[in-house]
């Protein structure tokens, strides 16, 4: 007995590090064994400071809210007022984030456009080109002009309703991405002139021009070619949004799109993913600011995107001053994608509902992030459309419940004087007073 | 992000023509640089005295009596000619260093554009053309200028901001690019004792220069080294006192075309701020090779280039 | 033929005029004095036309083509026939970088030295150079040809993947992934009617064919190095 015990307080009780966790050996083991980065799709993963941090200040007897079902609280906006002559006009203004054809399926594409359609709202192209399925069930599509330029051509620049110069996105500013051989059928190779089933190196940078002084020239030729009608979006990665949002206003964008690290991608570097770029959260006060400091907000329009979830979400990005938002990964989960009813398959590919990341491995088992043509047939692009729709709307109504709650008879008048954080953090980056006090870190004046 | 321009003349005829031909092609980058505008012009030499060009905000203010002031801490004459606000300060040969350190104390709101025998530089916030005109730039003699439009990218639009940059003695350098080391490179240049007024990465560009230059190197060598140290995008055109030289970073992206004629050699950032000069639709057109000095001098053999990577 | 003054016209009277052309137009050439630089010349066009610019250009001339004829008379600025669909575009003097970026289809001739980055992101548009061209060009390079006649600079063809390459002159050297490869008769028949068309009396026997040893087509760790 005694020998036991002694033996007992002796051993050291096994302790897991905090530096290197379970997760990481394993991803250490996988480096070794393999040679790679691990490649994946989505934003980051990581708890950053989000919209969830904020909180809205309802009305009460300083301030009179609106009835909910029946004063009216308009949702409308118009993107592209300040030099094109044929600006987008959206009820709502929740638009679908670029995502290409290649990492969707054709039909998955089909429904953003349908759902969106229903909803009043835009669709997006994205690296790979146009497809005859969303131009068709899109209303309002906008055309990306990307490095890759993989299937752009001055037809589909002509009949889209748009253009978007793609600089950066938030899942990795400064990057291009690889894609890796497994999923490039047939149709996907031949939009992009490229052998089937090798591997895609994108381009970081433009081929073309190099700058905010050479983008100055490359939009003038956009807008010649498509005779000064389309609205010109650019696209930035959140980096430095105060000198992006600047620079592509001095460029001559009608409409800055700001992607924060939430941001989904179809396939880079997870090195890139967690690790590059600012919180969505951080980046809107920078971009806001340097629209008013060019007397431009609201002319110039500013769509925020990254993380974007539910109303509430909306709500606070526009009350912090976007005036759209645009969602990606919301959308693909809404037509389906990472739905537990799949969850066996899941597990067979190693991994959970919710957690299924490799779109660019083209297995996914809803049928969206593939070319496969068994697993395609399993998603049916109306019911797809139907969800979207239905999502769109509810974001609208939770978005309307929040500002009308608030007072305002348009989701524009949100401001961030409505809004109060629950973190010193979400305090700090999103410029408005920690809840229950007049004051955030950095606040001029103090 | 931004556009330049250089004339180096070889015909003396020229010379009553440089301030009207360079202020041509400087209006001509104003969609490149929108911000601010700058020039750097190589004048007549007066053998007894040296000059310095200087700003103030409050010209009025800061120019009554500077020329008594800095001639009491000199104890040698010194005169003054205003432009604006800007003032070009003559000092006897070889006072320029030392009254550029004295106006600190004498003038601390006035601040040094340039300093040397035959450098003047004049910059300020606003377009191209309102710059060129409130200094009358298109009247201005002299056998080499520089120019340059600001389109700024990172720091902040001030005077001090723009470009050109002077260097050291009768030395200037414009920039179209964005450098990515120069916080870490500032803040080493400014512990060997180099000083650095602003946030602005061409500042940092020049700064390492006129460093380099303190040390021993030739303009060319120092250029050279410029393409090991200087991280990111850069074309850099630079001016001394007896011509101009044109280094472009190893990638090349940012544009530079360049002519030359029997009376001429020109720098555009794009080749519509050459359609204007004399001669040109004869004149050789090229663009200029990555990670190489190029070099032209009235002192030596007109056409120097030099191979570096 | 129709004249149109870039300097008293515009810019954007001149494109929508040329716009303006459908496929049966009788009015089938054009030229444009003055264009002194200017950028987005001619830029877009979707007719059988013909279009001579007399004097050098800026940025992105003839971007975007399908179906006309854009002849400058001068040199031409960066991005000259970028993303071109098809029809031709003729440069007489020099071009600038980019010439010929991401272009799908068409001709793209220039009688003189070519900048850096000429053809990158080719996607099945034929180049023919009767100069230089600078470095890193065909970076990318997807499909298509491209003909140097004189010398290319640094780094041809890196990350190739299936364009063809053919140089006369000297390769100052090869990009990643791009390698000399056997010219087969199928190429000197390729090369001799690209030689036609550009207007080169060159012998196609005199050149050398690049292209890629699709060694970076499927990651792997050996070839890392590589990338």
């Amino acid at each position: 007995m005694k020998d036991e015990q002694s033996k007992y307080v002796s051993r050291t009780v096994p302790i897991q590090s905090a530096t290197f966790t379970n997760p990481i050996n394993a991803e250490i083991r996988r480096a070794a064994d393999t040679g790679i980065y691990d490649i994946r799709g989505g934003g980051a993963k990581r708890r950053v400071p989000h919209f969830d941090d904020l909180l809205f200040l309802g009305a009460s007897i300083s301030r009179y809210a609106l009835e909910g079902y029946r004063e009216k609280c308009d949702t409308r906006v118009t993107l592209g007022t300040r030099f094109a002559k044929k600006p987008i006009e959206l009820d709502i203004p929740v638009t679908i984030a670029g995502m290409s054809f290649g990492a969707l399926s054709g039909p998955a594409k089909e429904a953003l456009g349908r759902g969106a359609s229903a909803a009043g709202t835009s669709t997006t192209t994205g690296d790979g080109g146009m497809t005859e399925e969303e131009r068709g069930h899109s209303n309002k599509l906008v055309y990306q002009v990307l490095p890759s330029r993989y299937g752009m051509n001055p037809d589909d620049l002509r009949r889209c309703d748009a253009i978007e110069v793609v600089v950066g996105q938030g899942a990795k500013p400064g990057g291009g991405g690889m894609l890796l051989g497994q999923k490039i059928s047939d149709r996907v190779a031949s939009m992009r002139n490229l052998p089937q089933g090798i591997d895609q190196r994108s381009a970081c940078r433009h081929p073309d021009w190099t700058g905010p002084d050479d983008l100055e020239i490359k939009i003038l030729e956009l807008r010649e070619i498509t005779g000064w009608e389309k609205p010109i979006y650019v696209k930035v990665g959140g980096t430095r949004p105060y000198y992006d949002t600047t620079l592509a206003i001095k460029a001559g964008a009608d409409v800055v799109v700001l992607d924060g690290m939430q941001g989904g991608t179809a396939a880079t570097q997870d090195v890139f993913i967690e690790h590059v770029g600012l919180p969505t959260l951080a980046c809107i006060r920078p971009a806001v600011q340097a629209l008013q400091d060019q007397g431009l907000h609201r002319e110039v329009q500013l769509v925020v995107s990254g993380g974007i979830r539910t109303g509430a979400d909306v709500a606070k990005a526009l009350a912090l001053g976007a005036d759209a938002v645009a969602i990606g990964t919301a959308a693909m989960v809404a037509i389906g994608d990472n739905d537990p009813k799949w969850e066996a398959e899941y597990q067979k590919l190693g991994t959970t509902a919710g957690a299924y990341d490799d779109w660019h491995e083209g297995q996914d088992p809803a049928g969206i992030t593939t070319q496969d043509p068994e697993l395609m047939a399993r998603f049916d692009p109306l019911e797809g459309g139907r969800r979207l729709r239905n999502y769109l709307k509810v974001l609208t109504l939770e978005a309307q419940t929040i500002a009308r709650a608030c007072g305002h008879n348009h989701l524009h008048n949100l401001e961030p004087e409505d809004l109060c954080a629950l973190t010193m953090e979400a305090a700090a980056m999103a410029r408005v007073p920690l809840a229950g006090t007049e004051w955030y870190p950095g606040k001029p004046g103090l | 992000m931004c556009g330049i321009v250089g004339l180096f003349l070889k015909d003396k005829a020229l010379e009553p023509k440089l301030g009207a031909l360079l202020t041509d092609m400087l209006i001509t980058m104003t969609d490149r640089g929108p911000d601010s505008a700058g020039i750097a012009i190589y004048r007549a030499e007066d053998s007894a005295r040296s000059k310095l060009t200087v700003q103030a905000d409050a010209p009025d203010t800061a120019f009554d009596g500077l020329a008594e002031k800095l001639s009491a801490a000199l104890g040698a004459a010194v005169s003054l000619t205003r432009n604006d606000t800007h003032a070009v300060l003559h000092v006897p040969n070889g006072l320029a260093d030392t009254a550029r350190k004295s106006l600190r104390s004498v003038a601390p709101d006035v601040r040094v554009m340039s300093f040397g025998d035959t450098l003047e530089i004049y910059k300020e916030v606003g377009l191209p053309k309102d710059v060129a005109a409130r200094f009358d730039l298109p009247s201005m003699t002299g056998t080499h200028g520089i120019g340059h439009t600001r389109m700024a990218t990172e720091s902040a639009v001030t005077t001090l901001g723009a470009h050109p940059f002077n260097t050291g003695l009768d030395q200037c350098l414009v920039h179209n690019g964005s450098l990515s080391n120069h916080n870490s490179l500032r803040r080493k240049l400014q512990r060997e004792g180099i000083h650095i007024e602003t946030m602005n990465d061409t500042e940092v560009g020049a700064a390492y220069i006129t460093w380099k230059m303190q040390n021993g190197a030739t303009l060319g060598e120092a250029l050279e080294a410029s393409l090991d140290d200087l991280d990111g995008f850069f074309n850099f055109v630079v001016g001394t006192k007896d011509g101009f030289g044109v280094v472009r970073d190893p990638i090349a992206c940012k544009p530079a075309v360049m002519a030359e004629t029997d009376q001429y050699v020109a720098f555009g950032s794009e080749y519509r701020a050459l359609v204007n000069l004399p001669g040109i639709d004869d004149a050789r057109v090229w663009e200029p090779e990555p990670a190489t000095v190029y070099f032209w001098s009235h002192d030596t053999a007109p056409v120097s280039k030099k191979e570096v990577a | 033929m129709q004249t149109i003054d870039l300097e008293t016209s515009g810019l954007r009277d001149l494109n929508a005029t040329l716009h303006a052309q459908a496929q049966e137009t009788n009015q089938t050439n054009w030229e444009i004095i003055n264009p002194k630089g200017s950028h987005a010349v001619a830029v877009g066009l979707d007719a059988p036309i013909e279009v001579n610019v007399k004097g050098s250009t800026g940025y992105y001339t003839g971007g975007m083509n399908k179906q006309a004829t854009v002849h400058v008379h001068g040199s031409a600025g960066p991005g000259v026939a970028e993303n071109m669909m098809s029809g031709s575009v003729i440069i007489e003097g020099d071009a600038s970088q980019y010439a010929g970026a991401t272009g799908n289809g068409g001709l793209l001739v220039i009688k003189g030295n070519a900048s850096s980055r000429c053809g990158i992101s080719m996607k099945g548009i034929d180049i023919v150079v009767h100069g230089n061209v600078g470095h890193m060009s065909a970076f990318m390079a997807q499909s298509g040809n491209m003909v140097v006649c004189g010398d290319a600079g640094d780094a041809l063809g890196d990350s190739i993947y299936e364009a063809r390459l053919f140089v006369r002159g000297s390769v100052k050297s090869l990009g990643a992934d791009c390698i000399e490869k056997e010219m087969r008769p199928e190429h000197i028949e390729i090369l001799r009617d690209l030689l036609e068309k550009g207007g080169c009396d060159a012998k196609p026997e005199e050149f050398k064919r690049y292209g890629s040893a699709r060694r970076l087509y499927n990651f792997d760790v050996d070839n890392a190095g590589d990338y």
